[in-house]
């Protein structure tokens, strides 16, 4: 038995407390307090339901250098996150149910953050033969995707909507069309023009998400289940644009923006420093502001880390031939509570939201909600401020774009079904 | 001046004082005994991760004249992949006592990456399509050698605009100057902007009244990757005798090779009396060493 003492409650409703939390059997037994053998002192501090991420890179298998399960689900569980969704541009990549139910038992036997595995849309992820959907379902994925690479062939994207869509599977899809965006490497435009950087522009992504949500429109069509098509990083305003017309209409998608893009922009490719350097590319003010809108009026459903490691060696090398991908599994809450919530005054319960039971809906998971009788995957946050400090990263990439920023929020306390999992309360 | 990466923040009289360096180096460079002692016991580092024979020698020959050690890395970048990286490469050459490094890649922002590593002078010696700043000097040093001033005068930069680095170190440097700057070129080969230049895709309208015509060599890539017709590009954009007809009579030509006659120019003109593709090679010696100078001399030794 555990009892947070005098601390405020924020989930997906609301705010409210201070409050008793007594924890025991892997839930929620009351909100007014009781007797624990541990207590924690949760004055100033808020608790939230456990953060689910919709898309991290944790590159088992085969890339265990950049990162593997043990160094991502600690940096998960450091992040505040309980449950996660690992991408499968793995190598190879999961499009087997057995390479499903590996990762699932070896991340079980860690007792770190949960994990969902995603598994292929397309057999090597080439975009050209549908993976056994059905067996991936049965072994545990929770989504599919190609993510990493795009889907060029609408036609092999409208099979997998149909086949995904009895299955309760989401397909995710990484939205660039690959001919505009060619060998771009930041957002296209005056600033890429200057610094002479191929530009990718942000007409790839607007172009890419008009034409898989004309693909859904077809799936739906044909379909007696519902195909369900999710939208990974949204960068662009125009981009953003289509999905809110989109679900005006009716359509059953669903999208995440990361916290690269809601916290940087191009600007910060000046520096040449391929650390900044993402797919999709930091874009301007304009489209950050656009997904700040997007966050706020329900156009996006969750905060998604697309967390991207990578050897520091290889972020080292030139802004052409470094890989993409910016790591964030450790900052990303606190990022966007003081960037967003505490500079900007957005409603923490919706960043809570963001965190929570947006993603968790992408997944067809019913809310998480601070209440009794609810499952104790549980986030203690505190407001002390500190820089981010990269070094100390469980995350095999230590380096951040954001190393010095001094944030507030982070996680001292994450606990999956009752059990603690990070503690650093001191 | 701590590095010599691109013209981002310079001002006038900067430029010009490193001109009027650059003035004295040609002078030593006319003498008999073309060497002079100011760089003595410093160490120039020419590391090219992209082959470029002209600008390395120029780059080797103006440390020389002055004195200086002079130390040559050459590597593929596709070699550096496979284990060593840019870092590794530049730390090791700082170990051994490496004051300045010209650094030559195909990718833009090396040479920014590099003042991050090593604390010795950076030399941008041309990264990818960002910038070329000692030819962008040697040109500047060539027309005004040519033209006496460069206040108010028109400049045409013609070509592949969009890949180019010596068209954005131009379009940063002559403004400078004083120099109106026309950049055209085919529309798939024009950048959205640049700031201070002006662009179109009508050469005529660049080539009109300019007082000076500056030829850019155009890549085979570009037409592998589809963006232009070989043909197209020649009946529209090569320069010729007729079309510089639009031009002041007798506007300099400068050119900053390699060249392929009869694509970006017609080729009699790449030898005709207004070329001064000789000069600009001449040239850069002589800024390339006013360049060194500035960086090095009253620098600490490495
Ligand atoms: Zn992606």
């Amino acid at each position: 038995m555990i009892l947070i003492r005098n601390v405020r409650l924020v989930d997906a409703r609301g705010e409210r407390g201070p409050a008793d939390v007594l924890i025991g059997e892997g839930r929620i037994l009351s909100l007014e307090g009781g007797e624990a053998k541990q207590v924690v002192d949760g004055t100033g501090c808020f608790l939230a339901p456990g953060f689910l991420d919709l898309h991290a890179h944790l590159r088992e298998p085969g890339e265990e250098v950049k990162e593997d399960l043990f160094s991502g689900l600690l940096a998960a569980v450091r992040g505040g996150y309980t449950d996660l969704v690992s991408m499968p541009n793995t190598k190879p990549p999961v499009d087997t149910p057995e390479a499903v139910r590996a990762l699932k038992e070896k991340a079980k036997a860690l007792g770190l953050a949960r994990l969902h595995p995603a598994a292929a849309l397309t057999l090597g992820q080439e975009g050209k033969h549908l993976a056994p959907a059905g067996l991936l379902r049965e072994a545990g994925a929770v989504l599919l995707t190609d993510d990493g690479r795009t889907n060029e062939d609408a036609g092999v994207l409208a099979a997998g909507l149909l086949m995904a869509a009895p299955l309760g599977l989401p397909v995710a899809v990484h939205a660039e069309d690959a001919g505009l965006r060619r060998n771009g490497v930041m957002n296209d435009g005056p600033l890429a023009d200057l610094l002479g950087l191929p530009g990718n522009p942000p007409e790839a992504e607007a172009a890419r998400i008009a034409r898989d949500l004309e693909v859904l429109r077809y799936a739906l069509r044909r379909s007696q289940a519902t195909p369900r098509l999710h939208v990974q990083h949204l960068s662009t305003k125009r981009g953003l644009e289509l999905l809110r017309e989109a679900k005006r209409a009716g359509l059953p998608v669903t999208a995440e923006a990361t916290p690269h893009h809601l916290t940087l922009t191009e600007e910060a490719l000046k520096a040449f420093d391929p650390l900044f350097k993402v797919a999709p590319p930091l874009r301007t003010r304009e489209d950050q502001e656009a997904l700040v809108e997007g966050l706020l009026d329900g156009t996006l459903d969750a905060i998604a880390t697309d967390h991207a490691p990578h050897t520091l060696a290889e972020k080292e090398m030139d802004l052409l031939r470094a890989p993409f991908g910016i790591p964030s599994l450790e900052v990303a809450f606190p990022l966007l509570y003081t960037e967003l919530h505490l500079k900007r005054g957005f409603p923490l319960p919706r960043l809570v939201a963001l965190f929570t039971d947006g993603p968790r809906q992408v997944l067809g998971l019913p809310p998480l909600h601070l209440e009794e009788g609810a499952e104790a995957s549980l986030v203690l946050l505190s407001p002390k401020e500190r820089p981010v400090d990269p070094r100390a990263f469980a995350s095999k990439a230590r380096y951040s774009p954001w190393a010095g920023w001094v944030l507030g929020g982070w996680p001292v306390l994450t606990l999956v079904a009752g059990r603690i999992v990070h503690e650093a309360l001191k | 001046m701590r590095h010599l990466l691109d013209f981002q923040g310079w001002n006038r009289p900067e430029v010009e004082s490193l001109l009027d360096t650059a003035r004295v180096m040609r002078e030593v460079l006319e003498r008999p005994v073309k060497k002079v002692p100011a760089l003595q016991g410093f160490t120039v580092a020419t590391v090219f991760f992209e082959p470029s024979t002209r600008t390395r020698i120029s780059f080797e020959l103006a440390a020389r004249r002055m004195s200086a050690d002079v130390v040559s890395f050459a590597a593929q970048t596709s070699s550096l992949q496979k284990g060593e990286s840019y870092k590794d490469t530049l730390l090791t050459l700082e170990a051994m006592g490496v004051d300045a490094y010209v650094i030559r890649a195909d990718s833009a922002g090396v040479p920014h990456q590099a003042t991050r590593w090593v604390k010795g002078a950076v030399i941008n010696g041309g990264d990818g399509r960002r910038a070329h700043p000692t030819q962008a000097l040697l040109d500047a040093y060539t027309l005004l050698e040519a033209l006496g001033t460069l206040e108010g005068k028109k400049v045409a930069i013609v070509g592949d605009i969009l890949h180019s680095r010596v068209a954005r170190s131009n379009a940063e440097l002559l403004p400078l100057l004083g120099a109106q700057v026309f950049c055209a070129g085919p529309p798939s080969l024009l950048p959205q902007s640049l700031p201070g230049v002006h662009l179109t895709p009508h050469l005529e309208e660049a080539l009109e009244e300019a007082d000076a015509v500056m030829v850019l060599r155009l890549q085979k890539e570009r037409m592998e990757a589809g963006l232009v017709h070989l043909e197209d590009y020649i009946a529209r954009y090569q320069v010729t005798e007729r079309r510089l007809a639009r031009a002041k009579p007798q506007a300099p030509l400068l050119h900053p090779g390699p060249m392929n006659r009869d694509v970006e120019l017609e080729g009699g003109l790449a030898d005709s009396a207004r070329s001064l593709v000789n000069r600009q090679v001449q040239n850069g010696v002589a800024v390339r060493m006013a360049v060194l100078y500035h960086l090095l001399v009253g620098r600490e030794k490495a």
